[in-house]
């Protein structure tokens, strides 16, 4: 009777036993040459498309698009002889092939329809090249804006989850608190932050303030919506196995409650994400001298389309690299929840 | 207060001493004349329990049967303090219930482990709520072992198996070494085989540590296999209708003459009882 029960395989494979292995790595086979190779070719492509084809816009300089061109298919390149040096790569770079190649072709493309064959014109569809010359002018300008716009993001964001987390969970958990916290919600959650600039403007002194406030404003209503929401839609028979463990209410609180809650969290944290893009673009267009709104309409006033498209690339660049890394963190904090709720 | 470990061969169970901190009283149950009423919706009541008396003894362990919605479930409730009667008394050793307690462990058909911790996180829980992780901590490890769940201590639930769930959420019912638990169908939902393992399962860990124990069940020859009494509930509102002794020697043969006698003479009763409740 020692050991009766042994069970005869794990049921998942650890992520140790998933890692490649030299010997088990299949060949790439003629597809996945292609999928490899593809990126280098098509910017390759790209940059002859570029020198060989007549102009039918003004070029005022003419070396950063094929910079970026010779770059993608370096890196790309040296991938493809990464993955036949080390295997592990493989699948990755396989992978992601055939989309680094669409960049490349959406590039062209981009090239071929303003600069080459000019079906759209200046000023307000600039093609790569003065797009890209645009960024690399007002470089500095523009990472002092991005930093601007950082901080403004941050202190607006990180209140409002802050005061969205606690109202949610005092909401979710307390009938008094819920009694009177839903009319002020009902009445305050539907407007519309960026109705309340000028309102902001008038509340907090100086040029910082209203901007974080009006994004704080914005993301405490999902968030405390949804935090409210799972707490309330927790299985009561965690809390009766948790009561019986002999818990007390700090545990059903904090251990039990949000943890369960943590899925609907993260909805409203990413609700309340894109809330703030929104809410931090408009709010730098009125009344202050810095961020990347700023830039955008102080570019659009000297009617510099290829800085106003550079700037939106920028911010392209700029929020989704902070959705992923909020993706990341859900990933991460929500790793015990797969095969529950994917989104 | 001395806790006598019964049958305790040192294997295992030597190392698992009970915690001072938890009532250690007899860990007899005694029921006199509990009622439960529930409000429906539309304000009418709804009698589950009526003036219900039974009395277990410390180390027993007692099987419920009975009909759906004869109030089984119910009567684990009250004994675990998660519902309070309308009437009527409970008592687990010198004291009454008034509340959850880590005393009274109690397991659900539905494993019910919390799918954010890993299996040794919901294995601790209950030390984790009581603030005495720290100095149990080896513990963990044998309640692990004893569960045979070495090796998946890392892995979520929802990487288990519906048998290794159910595994951890018994070794999570006894990590407070309750002096009474309470099973809710507990391997109801386990395919056969899974079933039979996990019954001298409970079975090895009650002989082990003499643990009162209480098992719902829908499954005659479960209650026969595992208890020493059965006690036989009427639906509507539910009465103890007959408490059987099952003078079976263990380990019981599921297909000994004796055993399947009994179940006839069970399986006879359960139809009676549920004809009565049809009649007029």
């Amino acid at each position: 009777m020692a050991s009766p029960f042994v069970e005869p395989a794990p049921p998942v494979a650890s992520p140790r036993e998933t890692r490649w292995d030299r010997r088990t790595v299949a060949p790439l086979g003629a597809r996945g040459v292609a999928a490899v190779l593809s990126p280098v070719i098509a910017a390759l492509l790209a940059l002859l498309v570029h020198d060989v084809l007549p102009n039918r816009q003004i070029a005022l300089s003419t070396w950063l698009y094929p910079l970026l061109l010779e770059t993608l298919a370096a890196v790309t390149l040296a991938l493809a002889i990464a993955q036949r040096v080390w295997p592990r790569f493989r699948a990755k770079v396989r992978h992601y092939g055939p989309l680094l190649a669409g960049v490349s072709v959406w590039l062209c493309i981009w090239d071929l329809w303003t600069l080459k064959l000019a079906w759209a014109r200046l000023p307000h569809f600039p093609g790569p090249e003065m797009v890209l010359q645009g960024i690399w002018e007002d470089r500095e300008m523009l990472v002092e804006s991005a930093f601007e716009s950082l901080q403004r993001l941050g202190a607006g964001y990180f209140s409002g989850v802050a005061l969205g987390l606690l109202a949610g969970v005092l909401m979710g958990w307390f009938h008094n608190v819920r009694y009177w916290g839903t009319p002020v919600m009902k009445v305050l959650g539907p407007i519309p932050a960026t109705a309340l600039v000028a309102t902001a403007m008038a509340i907090f002194p100086g040029s910082f303030l209203p901007g974080p406030a009006l994004i704080a404003f914005a993301v405490w209503f999902p968030v405390t919506m949804l935090t409210m929401s799972g707490i309330m839609n927790v299985p009561t028979s965690y809390f009766d196995v948790a009561r019986t463990l002999g818990a007390r209410r700090g545990y059903l609180i904090f251990r039990v409650a949000i943890p369960a809650a943590l899925p609907s969290i993260f909805i409203g944290l990413f609700i309340g994400l894109m809330a703030s893009f929104l809410v931090l673009v408009v709010a730098e267009t009125v009344g202050v001298q810095n961020g990347l709104g700023w830039y955008l309409i102080w570019q659009l006033g000297w009617a510099e389309y290829d800085k106003m498209w550079g700037v939106l690339f920028i911010m392209i660049a700029f929020f989704s690299g902070i959705l992923t890394l909020l993706f990341k963190v859900r990933d991460r904090v929500l790793g015990w929840q797969k095969g529950v709720i994917r989104w | 207060m001395k806790i006598h470990v019964m049958a305790g061969n040192g294997e295992l169970m030597g190392n698992l001493q009970p915690h001072a901190d938890v009532p250690d009283e007899v860990s007899a149950v005694l029921i006199r004349e509990a009622s439960k009423i529930f409000h429906a919706a539309d304000g009418s009541e709804v009698p589950a329990l009526n003036r219900l008396s039974l009395s277990v003894d410390a180390g027993e362990m007692l099987a419920l049967i009975g009909p759906s919605g004869c109030g089984k479930s119910t009567l684990l409730r009250l004994i675990a303090g998660l519902d309070q009667p309308t009437s009527g008394e409970l008592h687990v050793g010198a004291a009454p219930v008034i509340g959850p307690g880590p005393e009274r462990g109690l397991m659900f058909q539905d494993p019910n482990l919390f799918p954010w911790l890993t299996v040794r996180g919901n294995i601790q829980a209950g030390l984790v709520a009581r603030g005495v992780l720290h100095r149990h901590r080896q513990e963990v490890e044998e309640f692990i072992r004893l569960v045979g769940l070495e090796g998946f201590a890392k892995v979520y639930p929802h990487q288990l198996s519906s048998g290794m769930a159910q595994r951890a959420a018994l070794a999570r019912a006894l990590v407070n070494h309750p002096k009474v638990l309470l099973l809710d169908e507990p391997l109801g939902a386990l395919d056969q085989f899974t079933r039979m393992r996990m019954q001298d399962e409970v079975l090895r860990v009650w002989e082990k540590r003499g643990t009162t124990m209480i098992l719902v069940s829908h499954d005659i020859d479960e209650a026969i296999y595992m208890s020493d009494r059965i006690a036989i509930m009427t639906p509507r509102p539910g009465r103890i209708e007959r408490l059987i002794e099952v003078a079976l020697p263990r380990p019981r043969q599921r297909s000994s003459p004796q055993f399947l006698e009994l179940r006839g003479a069970i399986l006879e009763m359960l139809h009676l009882a549920g004809k009565a409740e049809d009649g007029p």
